[in-house]
């Protein structure tokens, strides 16, 4: 792909002593939304979380922007442009709704004003004093999308947002990514959930036992919904 | 009253070293053992920066702390870095054993008997029901200034949201942008700061010696469990509350004075294991 934002190859990982990653490849073009499936375990998120440099030990080459991010710490990795939404969707208790909004520095010109946020999620204006995690879950996912909206980050790393969740919320959240992808926002989205991947993403990869098995684009999923079916075991 | 009165002096440094404590431990999750030693340094910087180079008393309120943060700031960077992915035990043997080599440093050049440090202001205050000496009224009003000035800086501002985040959930914030390390080494700097300004405050009121620190940090400990680890408006309505208790138990039972902060930590422990102000983890 020629304008790759962000290009990983032969990325390994590991936790202490346990091999997760084993050459993972994939590349996400600008403005392009695109999704990492695969079962529990495949490591989908080690991949976020090694792109992102909170895994510390790992190989392999991760570029963004053409250049190279591993052997770099988390925060200089944030800082040339990369918001990341963990699944634990990690809201700050000791912080109130508007805190958690403002937290993450802006990294870059060109994010989203609060009131840009607010008037995408409206809930969290509502309750912009509450403690961050007296929030429903569908509102605390709001939260941590809204968050990295404002830095100015050009790729958004979203693990899982839909986890465990309502329909009604996994719709509008679908809703959100697709405006965030329309304002021209590249995004790497986490998902166990295919049928909601293929109705927001450009293009899906299949991850395996720490590696990139596969990768169909999303016209193309409903002729191979056999294969996708079984590499999700469901 | 009078009791009362002398109670909150000493409330107020119960206060201001608790909240060093808590602010060190919410960040670093080291117990700074070495904040009794930090507070000597604080005492013996004033002490020194007047015999030496003639400085004044409110010059020394501010250098001294500057210049104990940045023994603290260098301790972080050197040593305490290193340990934080270690056990708790580690934590209190490093900081223990630099209180003994800082205290026993300045036992070797200075003795331990003391020096005294002129009051920087003299005379009494008519409170009304006592004469108490305005030096301490002073001391009191600053600590109640300073404590307050740390909540607010913590609770209220945006660096101090970095603090309570990263005091969470550090590898998030960082994944943020936020060099927490860098905030690590600030926070240190600043609890060590705090140690150091109540020692410049207690100079003029006790006598400047290698061994000020030890038994004073004893009862801030019991303060600080007492308060809740780590929680900032815990050690300050604590540190005050327990000088006042202290002090009314001078009135009422002189020799439980010394033994009733302790006593308190024990029932407290037993109702409520995470202190008054504390969350369980």
């Amino acid at each position: 792909m020629a304008d790759a934002l962000l290009k990983v190859a032969g990325l390994q990982a590991w936790y202490g002593e346990s091999h997760i990653l084993h050459g993972v490849g994939f590349e996400v073009g600008r403005g392009e939304l695109v999704t990492l499936l695969g079962r529990n375990g495949a490591g989908k998120t080690t991949t976020l979380k090694s792109v992102m440099g909170i895994v510390e030990k790992r190989a392999g080459s991760v570029t963004f922007e053409g250049r190279e991010t591993v052997g770099h710490p988390s925060d200089e990795i944030a800082r040339q442009g990369i918001g990341y939404c963990p699944e634990e969707r990690g809201i700050f208790s000791s912080l109130n709704v508007e805190e958690n909004l403002l937290l993450p520095p802006a990294v870059k010109a060109g994010g989203m004003s609060l009131a840009e946020i607010y008037q995408l999620f409206p809930n969290l204006w509502e309750r912009r004093r509450s403690q961050g995690t007296k929030l429903s879950g569908g509102e605390q996912q709001m939260l941590a999308i809204g968050r990295i909206l404002r830095t100015g980050a050009t790729l958004l790393l979203l693990d899982e947002p839909t986890e465990g969740l309502a329909p009604v919320i996994v719709q509008r959240i679908g809703e959100i990514i697709r405006q965030l992808k329309g304002r021209g926002f590249t995004i790497l989205l986490v998902e166990q959930n295919f049928h909601f991947a293929a109705t927001v993403a450009d293009r899906h990869y299949v991850m395996e036992d720490g590696k990139v098995v596969d990768m169909m684009v999303s016209a193309d999923v409903q002729q191979n919904i056999g294969k996708l079916q079984a590499y999700l075991g469901v | 009253m009078a009791q009362v009165a002398l109670g909150l002096v000493n409330g107020a440094f119960y206060a201001m070293l608790s909240l060093g404590l808590a602010v060190i431990f919410g960040m670093l999750n080291v117990i700074n053992f070495t904040h009794g030693a930090q507070f000597m340094m604080g005492a013996f910087a004033a002490w020194l920066l007047l015999g030496m180079l003639d400085v004044p008393f409110w010059a020394s309120l501010v250098l001294a702390p500057l210049i104990v943060g940045l023994f603290g700031v260098i301790i972080e960077r050197l040593l305490l870095k290193r340990i934080y992915h270690l056990d708790h035990l580690y934590g209190f043997l490093l900081t223990f054993g630099m209180a003994l080599i800082i205290e026993g440093l300045f036992q070797w050049k200075w003795g331990s008997s003391g020096a005294p440090y002129p009051a920087p202001i003299t005379g009494g205050t008519d409170l009304g029901f006592m004469i108490m000496p305005t030096y301490r009224l002073f001391v009191v009003v600053a600590a109640l200034v300073i404590c307050l000035a740390t909540w607010y800086g913590i609770e209220r501002t945006r660096l101090g949201a970095y603090l309570r985040a990263a005091t969470e959930n550090p590898t998030l914030v960082r994944a943020f942008g936020i060099n927490v390390p860098r905030l690590i080494t600030l926070t240190y700097g600043l609890g060590v700061a705090l140690a150091a300004l109540a020692g410049v405050l207690a100079a003029p009121i006790q006598q400047v010696s290698a061994l000020m620190g030890t038994n004073l940090v004893l009862v801030v400990f019991a303060v600080v469990v007492i308060g809740g680890m780590g929680s900032i408006m815990g050690s300050i309505v604590t540190g005050f509350g327990l000088g006042l208790i202290e002090g009314l138990t001078k009135v009422y039972y002189p020799p439980a004075s010394n033994t009733v902060i302790f006593v308190v930590m024990a029932l407290v422990l037993l109702v409520k294991p995470a202190g008054l102000f504390g969350q369980a983890k």
